[in-house]
């Protein structure tokens, strides 16, 4: 608060402060309220003023082939991998909380590592690995690619929510006689569902954003959204990418709620108060 | 496993001591968590760490003579030198390159050859064509027959050389270097030394994008940390929202802001400050301004997640003790807050270095950082050796810098978790 006895320089300090952050936060938020409008734009042109309102790009969006097959393609490979990645990140997550061995340190650093490795190194590098495989222009090729760029996600997320986590209630369920499957789905997994699910959320988020990989693993028949953008981009740049645009940032405003409302949930169960 | 060795029985009956058994469990137990982890490692050893390994390889392997005329560099591994080669190696070079004849392999030589030694690949190419020799000439007076220059020691030391199983060529290369006649490391002819050029643009341009990304996000962190929780949540949102975006969508949005009929130039000449367009777009500023967008998160929320630990009382207290506020912010706050200045300008540098989509929408020819040219050598000029090296060079910056980021920081990449 700035009090009312304030010397001019603490009142300049205090007016610069907000006016810088406020053209920061404007300089953040401007490409979507840019972009929102354009894709009801009228005319045929990605750029203002708007000549007036209709939902014919949003139509091109829903019958054009080309964009169909990308919502396809990346309604099909998103979730798979997505799956993947949260079956395999949750188990290995788990096993590398509970476990004790030699070079644990190292196994999660290489783990965790497809997050750090450049995008282009890990395209490149499955390209060449993957054609003589005739893992190339196929799903499994980019569902494959895309689990291994989300694994890291959820694993994190899940070791950071197991620690936490009082595995005294795993012993507790042991003693009273569950075998360790039903304990690990009625006890564990409930206890680690907030984890599992933001981690996920992650993972879907990276797959369904990723980009460079696919224009490398993907033939024509699986380009993706983003994949479809990018060529749309560069080609022939109209309105319809726009439309896509605003789709995906209400599909991103939606998984940014939902995370929110998780890490809520997660700190009034363990008891930590809002601030 | 027998059942009794299943249920832990104190009892001083039992041949096997209770210590022992309870070693055994926890050993088991172990053991069963260490099972939960293999899935996962071995999918991401077999579709991560050893398709990165393999490229890598890529970067020293030297096939092309290595692999298609074994029995030929065998024989001249006992040549001394001196003179020439003895018959048997005339033999077996024309019964491989005779071999070779037709096949993708001839030109593999022949290139790679000819790298050594400019002229080489026609004397494989000729030669090959007139293969195999007539029945009964002996191969020396054959080859030498096809071609005089078979009779040169040098052609032979040649041969030699380029066929030891690695090299350091493209690796020299991605710093300029190349391999003299005579064996010593010399810098490449200006026309084809351009890589130093790219490490040193790729490295300015992520100096330049974190240091941009730190004078606008401290502000904003800090007013973040110092607002009472309800309007720093609002302010987060409004750091989050925009991360989460598709980077597509935003690199689209710039287009249509940084156009020459986009918003910002609009506005520029409606306040007179230009009479004509200034180009924003397929240059280093638009790239500038698109990176600086994408990556302000990266170092907002590090910061923030410090800063929110730094308790008002100490600026207070220095204060009350006299400090004017300004040398107490700088004295007292800014050094408190230098963890997350580190870790937010690590991360944001370490991503920088490995950016390809932005530069490449965003960008001319002139703006293509490292990650362009791996893509380049990948797809369009199929030298998978050279996108092998330049990977390895930006793979080892990224990894001495995380190294340094984990280790000193002790926080992992994962800085989208509040």
């Amino acid at each position: 608060m700035l009090q009312p006895y304030a010397s001019p320089a603490e009142r300049l300090w205090y007016y610069g402060l907000r006016g810088l952050v406020g053209l920061t936060l404007l300089f953040l938020v401007l490409p979507i309220l840019v972009i929102i409008p354009l894709s009801f734009n009228a005319d045929s042109f990605l750029m203002y003023p708007m000549t007036g309102w209709s939902l014919r790009w949003y139509e091109e969006v829903i019958t054009s082939p080309s964009w169909q097959r990308a919502i396809t393609n990346s309604m099909i490979v998103s979730p798979f991998a997505t799956l993947l990645a949260m079956i395999l990140g949750t188990l290995a997550a788990i096993g590398l909380v509970r476990a004790n061995f030699r070079g644990k340190a190292l196994l999660t650093a290489i783990l965790i590592s497809p997050m750090v490795v450049p995008v282009v190194i890990v395209a490149v590098a499955m390209y060449i690995s993957f054609a003589p495989l005739g893992l190339t222009g196929s799903y499994t090729g980019l569902i494959l690619a895309h689990a291994v760029l989300g694994v890291p996600f959820v694993i994190t997320t899940v070791t950071a929510t197991l620690q936490g986590f009082d595995f005294n209630l795993v012993r507790a369920a042991s003693s009273l006689g569950a075998n360790p499957v039903t304990t690990f789905f009625k006890v564990t997994l409930p206890q680690v569902a907030p984890g599992v699910i933001s981690g996920g959320l992650f993972a879907f988020a990276t797959s369904f954003d990723e980009v460079v990989v696919t224009l490398f693993l993907a033939s024509p028949e699986q380009a993706t959204l983003p994949r479809q953008m990018f060529s749309g981009i560069r080609e022939n740049i109209s309105p319809a990418i726009a439309a896509v645009a605003t789709i995906l940032i209400l599909l991103s405003t939606l998984m940014l709620m939902t995370l929110e409302t998780l890490r809520r949930r997660n700190e009034r169960l363990r008891g930590v108060k809002p601030a | 496993m027998t059942a009794a060795s299943d249920t832990l029985d104190p009892s001083p009956a039992r041949a096997v001591p209770l210590k022992r058994q309870l070693r055994r469990a926890e050993r088991r137990k172990n053991l069963l968590f260490m099972a939960l982890i293999l899935p996962l490692a071995v999918f991401v050893l077999a579709s991560f760490v050893l398709p990165i390994g393999s490229l890598l390889q890529r970067s020293i392997a030297n096939p092309e003579v290595h692999d298609n005329l074994p029995e030929t560099l065998e024989l001249l591994d006992d040549w001394s030198g001196e003179g020439l080669p003895d018959e048997a190696a005339f033999v077996a070079l024309a019964r491989e390159l005779g071999a070779a004849r037709g096949t993708p392999a001839i030109a593999d030589i022949a290139k790679r050859l000819n790298r050594e030694q400019p002229g080489l690949r026609s004397l494989v190419m000729r030669s090959a064509r007139a293969l195999p020799l007539a029945e009964g000439t002996p191969a020396q007076d054959g080859l030498i027959g096809i071609d005089e220059r078979w009779r040169d020691p040098v052609i032979w030391e040649t041969i030699k050389r380029a066929g030891s199983p690695t090299t350091g060529f493209y690796l020299l290369g991605a710093i300029d270097r190349t391999i003299a006649d005579g064996g010593e490391i010399v810098k490449l002819p200006k026309e084809e030394a351009i890589y130093l050029d790219v490490l040193v643009r790729t490295f300015e341009m992520s100096v330049i994008v974190t240091v941009a990304c730190l004078l606008l996000g401290f502000p904003l962190a800090y007013l973040m940390a110092t607002l009472p929780v309800r309007h720093a949540n609002t302010l987060m949102i409004l750091v989050l929202l925009p991360f989460w975006t598709s980077v597509l969508v935003r690199v689209a949005a710039w287009i249509v802001i940084l156009q020459n009929e986009g918003l910002v130039n609009k506005l520029l000449m409606w306040l007179g400050a230009t009479d004509a367009p200034i180009r924003l777009l397929f240059n280093r500023t638009g790239v500038y301004i698109a990176m600086v967008h994408i990556l302000l998160p990266f170092m907002v929320l590090p910061l923030y997640s410090v800063m929110k630990g730094i308790s008002p009382v100490y600026m207070r207290a220095a204060v009350s003790l006299g400090c004017p506020p300004f040398s107490s912010f700088w004295k007292i706050y800014f050094p408190l807050t230098m963890p997350g200045i580190a870790a937010g300008s690590l991360l944001v540098f370490i991503v920088c270095m490995g950016f390809y989509i932005t530069p490449a929408l965003l960008g001319g020819p002139g703006d293509q950082m490292i990650s362009y040219f791996i893509a380049f050598y990948t797809n369009q000029a199929v030298n998978w050796g050279m996108a092998a090296a330049l990977s390895a060079v930006l793979l080892a910056a990224t990894l001495v810098l995380y190294a340094l980021y984990t280790r000193y920081l002790g926080g992992n990449a994962v800085n989208k978790i509040r």
